[in-house]
């Protein structure tokens, strides 16, 4: 039993950890969330990311998945060490849903909005998709604990 | 040993300073204004040596999309000039303070011909190998929303939501936590009275049972146990009170938990909010 909680609460620090990656990465030469970078063999060249709407939606949404994520987090620590007696991880459950809609809608919007130069996807746009996946999969994982 | 280090460190201190002999220029990256309006370029400078009395700022300006620059603005031998024949012309004022490693110039009355990329250019003798550091001006007819503007607003907007939520949750379990224990204390002391009051106290509480405690049906989860006011016998001393208050409320909650069996709620939902009920009775 405690291999099971101990188990699904590395996989919360493990998804909270991604996401932060997710969220802070910034690769050279893609469209990035914070600044974009142009890459020449000797030189490179950054600004801040332009200014548009959709760009900082999707900043606040992965900022925001990041906070619920930490709260859920924290939740699921307290409630695991207090062991309420048939507690339910009601709140842990509900912050971690609320993230992967956070996340889910961020990807969603940049998917869409994103402008057409043909450069491909970074690693931090297939991580927020695979993050969508574990915090689906992790509310039924908490209320296995209970 | 301590020899070796002292050696050491001059050897250090002697090399460190030249092989970064460079001065190093900063201005701001970007710099957005709105046309008409006054625009104030900072330049300044980190040099390993004091400022000396030969300091110099220069300033260039090449428009966007051009490959020439041209000199605006310099200040040499204690003395400004500034861009007498160009389009900059008695639009530049040179307002930095070289003694203090400033070299700002202010620029009046922009337009949108102003955009492009400022350069400054300092040498502080003998220091003078260094590169010059750009800015870019851009120049709106209305400013643009800036970055994280809207992004603040969302995160912020959400946050507080989420506060406001939980505390008019835990709010309104208090609330009612505490009606129904002051309305089961009047019951229980006024047993003598007739019974058409008692029907009304528990018409009253079936009232605020039927439309405020099904948001008490979840348990409170992150709801700490207040020891020093659980009704559970702590105290030896008082441990015969206690339990009496405890039974006391027992009593009164069965009644009440008979009249919710007859619509359907379940006991769990009062025993799992105790916790309020005491605190209520403590502060009623």
């Amino acid at each position: 039993m405690l291999c099971i909680l101990l188990g699904v609460l590395a996989l919360h620090l493990l998804v909270f950890i991604l996401l932060i990656v997710s969220t802070a990465s910034n690769e050279k030469g893609h469209s990035d969330l914070w600044y974009s970078c142009l890459s020449e063999p000797k030189a490179y060249s950054c600004s801040q990311a332009s200014n548009e709407d959709w760009i900082q939606a999707v900043q606040a949404l992965m900022i925001l998945a990041v906070v619920f994520c930490f709260v859920s987090l924290l939740a699921f620590a307290y409630q695991l060490f207090r062991l309420f007696k048939g507690g339910r991880f009601y709140f842990t459950s509900i912050f971690q849903i609320l993230a992967s809609v956070f996340v889910m809608c961020a990807a969603i919007i940049y998917t869409v909005m994103r402008p057409s130069n043909g450069k491909g996807f970074g690693y931090s746009y297939v991580l927020a998709w695979v993050l969508c996946l574990f915090f689906i999969v992790l509310p039924p994982l908490n209320a296995r604990c209970s | 040993m301590l020899r070796v280090l002292a050696l050491a460190s001059v050897v250090l201190l002697g090399i460190a300073p030249q092989a970064s002999q460079a001065i190093t220029v900063y201005t701001s990256w970007e710099r957005h204004a709105l046309v008409g309006s006054d625009v104030r370029l900072s330049c300044s400078f980190f040099s390993w040596r004091f400022v000396s009395e030969d300091v110099s700022f220069t300033w260039r300006y090449r428009p966007d999309g051009s490959r020439d620059s041209v000199s605006i603005a310099h200040y040499a031998g204690g003395e400004p000039y500034t861009d007498n024949k160009g389009a900059f012309k008695d639009r530049v004022e040179f307002v930095g303070n070289p003694k203090r490693r400033d070299g700002s110039i202010l620029i009046k009355n922009l337009d949108f011909s102003d955009n492009g990329t400022f350069t400054c250019d300092a040498k502080n003798p003998p220091d003078i190998v260094g590169r010059p550091s750009s800015v870019r001006l851009l120049v709106f007819e209305t400013l643009p929303i800036q970055a994280g503007v809207i992004t603040g607003a969302i995160i912020g907007v959400v946050l507080g939501l989420l506060v406001l939520i939980v505390v008019i949750y835990y709010l309104m379990r208090f609330l009612v936590a505490r009606r129904v224990f002051s309305l089961s204390v009047s019951k229980h002391g006024k047993k003598k009275k007739e019974g058409s009051q008692q029907r009304q106290a528990s018409f009253l509480l079936l009232l605020f049972f039927l439309f405020l405690l099904p948001l008490l049906q979840y348990p409170p989860p992150l709801l700490p146990p207040l020891p020093h006011m659980h009704p559970v016998c702590s105290d030896k001393r008082n441990r015969l009170a206690r339990c009496h208050h405890h039974m006391t409320i027992w009593r009164d909650y069965n009644s009440i938990q008979r009249l919710l069996r007859e619509f359907g709620m379940r006991k769990r939902v009062v025993k799992g909010n105790i916790h309020l009920l005491c605190m209520a009775a403590q502060l009623t």
